[in-house]
């Protein structure tokens, strides 16, 4: 209870930045209803955009990033996010994995600008959607499209107490066992990813029927080559098996090197 | 004459990234930009080359806070252009659905966002300290909203169940009974927000709108109805690109976007509610009657009284389905890999959202266009500000700022989705621009 009692000037001092993203995974924060008041009751929101106009200086304690970069600007915004934050958690897949606009990372960008743009001097915008960890060092990346709200809980409290957080890395067909689903990746005709994927939704795609797309990124010890030949073996054409690993984690290395051994079969 | 500038380098409670900028030259308002500076994602460029089936998912991620009208917009415009007719049953789950992200959404921006400044708290957890109720209110309310979408969807944000043609999996008639004692609650607590909403002190500022929503012969609109507003405008979605354009300025990353010959529009709850007040359940008319909220409402801060009407509205019409659901015979109909091109307009909580596609012939998209409610609103938001500011000469520097901060936020801007777009601009000349 001491915590929660202490003054605003003791205790640990949280920010939230923004880079490229959705808003999703900030918003999962407000989101954790039953939580929330108990959360800002333990912590002080110095810096949360989204929530609050009082926006005040670092150091941090703990620094959430969300996003990805994508621009000049917010490379040069990060490093001085780094320096500002004691620990720096990545949160979702644009942070951890350059997000959904890592699409872009395969198309010829110039060629693109010049064919829309008709000034294409102005466009300050990067040829890459790059992680946050390919620019700063980070103390822990917390995975989804979007996170999962109790995990995020789970890291801040386990941060907090300065013990390691207890968010799995196994896949999400051991979640899918757990929920005693029929297993879609082998009795289906369906693109299921779930052997392939981090576990941390709770086996959702399966559980409403449809196979997992990977918004969790890829597990730890992702068997990608077994997976595209089972694509393969159930006659899916490669370049479906592509747009299957490019999605919301599609620069994760992982999928990315399945990506694109499938898109050269 | 003096001179003086009001600006703000990061807008606080919306949704994105913007600042603001306005110039005084005595009584007379010079110059007003509401610069984006989010940075563009490109979605219309990445959704080519994939499979009309991909498009509600990916489309979901342009916002974390209205993915289900991402959804939405993107099914409805599929299935037109594919010529699908989806089973009853499922058109009632989806008004469900939208329902959930209306009262997610309206109760996130009603008190946690906007009542802050009514109030003059920095935010929600300053104001939670004198209003501890209201605020525990305000989040089971909340969490009412994310239930309806969890159980339809999977998770609050980025659902998983949307499919062309219907649903993945579709809830039990148990399930939805489940929600009534919830919802009824839910009813009963938005009546209060209303009440509560309507005793805050609202600035005397009304403007001249046009308003455009949709209008549908039965209902109040979610998913379907033509297009209207107060000025003549009667249309299908397939002919809003000619009606309306966007347009690139240049302290912009989000297009704005006009009515062809007129110029800037309103989209939101202030516009649905003043074209479709006679749509809405006795229960919503009541309460706004009550509030003394009569259509027209012409004075944009009062559109947080709005919001609250329309959560009554979409609590009322969660019970009515919750009770009258049957399931449908099967979650989704196939849909047929088919050339095609269709449109379709629904209403997010903050407008309108235009989606066009064309796929070819395997159901592949060639094109995309996304047109999105708060992209429509940032010219009219330029020009409430133009006006509002000029009420505000003799006010402090500080409290000024704050209200022009409060001016923006009646229109619960969501800047991350007015920045999805293919042909975004970030002008490095303007960098200079804030003093």
């Amino acid at each position: 209870m001491s915590s929660r009692t202490k003054s605003s000037k003791s205790k640990p001092r949280v920010a939230v930045f923004k880079f490229a993203s959705c808003d999703g995974c900030q918003l999962s924060l407000l989101d954790a209803e039953d939580e929330l008041l108990a959360v800002v009751g333990a912590i002080d929101i110095a810096y949360f955009p989204e929530a609050s106009r009082a926006m005040r200086k670092g150091p941090y304690d703990i620094g959430l990033v969300e996003g990805s970069i994508t621009t000049h600007a917010d490379a040069q915004r990060i490093q001085e996010v780094r320096r500002q934050c004691k620990t720096l958690i990545t949160i979702g897949a644009c942070a951890t994995a350059g997000g959904i606009q890592a699409l872009r990372n395969w198309k010829d960008v110039d060629e693109f600008i010049r064919v829309v743009y008709a000034s294409p001097q102005f466009i300050s915008t990067l040829k890459l959607s790059t992680p946050i960890a390919e620019h700063v060092p980070i103390d822990f990346e917390l995975r989804g499209c979007p996170i999962n709200k109790l995990q995020l809980i789970e890291l801040i409290t386990a941060t907090l107490a300065g013990r390691k957080p207890n968010i799995p890395t196994y896949s999400v067909c051991i979640e899918c066992k757990r929920k005693g689903n029929v297993c879609i990746a082998v009795t289906r005709d369906s693109t299921c990813l779930g052997p392939v994927t981090q576990a941390g939704c709770g086996a959702l795609c399966p559980s409403y029927d449809r196979g997992c797309y990977g918004c969790f990124g890829p597990m730890e010890s992702a068997n990608t080559a077994s997976m595209a030949n089972h694509l393969q073996y159930l006659g899916r054409p490669p370049a479906e098996a592509v747009r299957a690993f490019r999605s919301f984690n599609a620069w994760a290395w992982q999928f990315r090197k399945a990506s694109e051994e499938c898109e050269h079969k | 004459m003096t001179a003086r500038t009001i600006k703000v380098e990061t807008l606080a409670r919306v949704e994105g990234e913007g600042s603001l900028y306005i110039k005084m030259a005595g009584d007379r308002v010079a110059d007003v930009k509401l610069k984006i500076y989010e940075p563009p994602r490109m979605f219309e460029a990445f959704l080519r080359g994939r499979h009309y089936s991909e498009a509600p998912d990916i489309t979901a991620r342009i916002c974390g806070i209205c993915p289900i009208a991402y959804q939405m917009s993107a099914v409805h415009a599929i299935e037109r252009a594919l010529g699908v007719r989806i089973d009853p049953a499922v058109r009632l789950l989806r008004r469900l659905f939208y329902c959930g992200e209306w009262i997610e959404s309206h109760t996130l921006h009603v008190y946690m966002l906007h009542t802050p400044d009514f109030l003059g708290y920095e935010d929600v957890i300053a104001m939670a300290g004198a209003h501890r109720q209201v605020v525990e209110t305000a989040l089971r309310l909340k969490k009412i909203g994310n239930r309806i979408v969890s159980l339809l969807g999977g998770r609050e944000i980025h659902p998983i169940s949307t499919a062309v043609g219907g649903f993945y999996k579709t809830p039990t008639k148990a399930q939805l009974l489940e929600l009534l004692p919830d919802l009824e609650w839910a009813v009963q607590a938005s009546l209060d927000a209303v009440q509560w909403t309507a005793g805050l002190d609202f600035p005397n500022f009304e403007q001249d709108y046009e308003f455009v929503a949709l209008r549908h012969p039965d209902e109040y609109p979610l998913n379907e109805g033509r297009l209207v507003s107060n000025r003549g405008l009667d249309i299908d979605a397939a002919e809003y690109e000619d009606h309306f354009t966007e347009y690139h300025v240049k302290h912009s990353n989000a297009l704005q976007s006009v009515v062809r010959g007129r110029g800037s529009y309103l989209v939101g709850p202030l516009a649905r509610f003043n074209l479709n007040f006679d749509k809405l359940p006795a229960v919503a008319q009541e309460a706004a009657t009550r509030a003394r909220l009569q259509p027209p409402v012409k004075n944009p801060f009062r559109s947080i009284i709005v919001r609250a009407v329309e959560l009554v509205f979409a609590c009322a019409e969660a019970c009515r389905i919750a009770r009258e659901y049957e399931p449908p015979v099967a979650p989704r109909c196939e849909t047929p890999d088919r050339a095609g091109m269709g449109q379709a307009i629904t209403e997010a909580p903050r407008g309108i959202l235009y989606h066009r596609y064309a796929f070819d012939d395997k159901g592949l998209i060639l094109t995309a266009k996304i047109v999105p409610p708060t992209s429509q609103n940032l010219r009219r938001i330029e020009d409430d500000l133009r006006e509002y500011a000029a009420q505000l000469v003799a006010w402090p520097q500080k409290e000024a700022t704050w209200k022009c901060e409060q001016a923006i936020r009646n229109y619960d801007p969501c800047i991350s989705c007015a920045t999805h777009f293919l042909n975004l601009v970030v002008d490095r000349t303007e960098d200079s621009i804030l003093p």
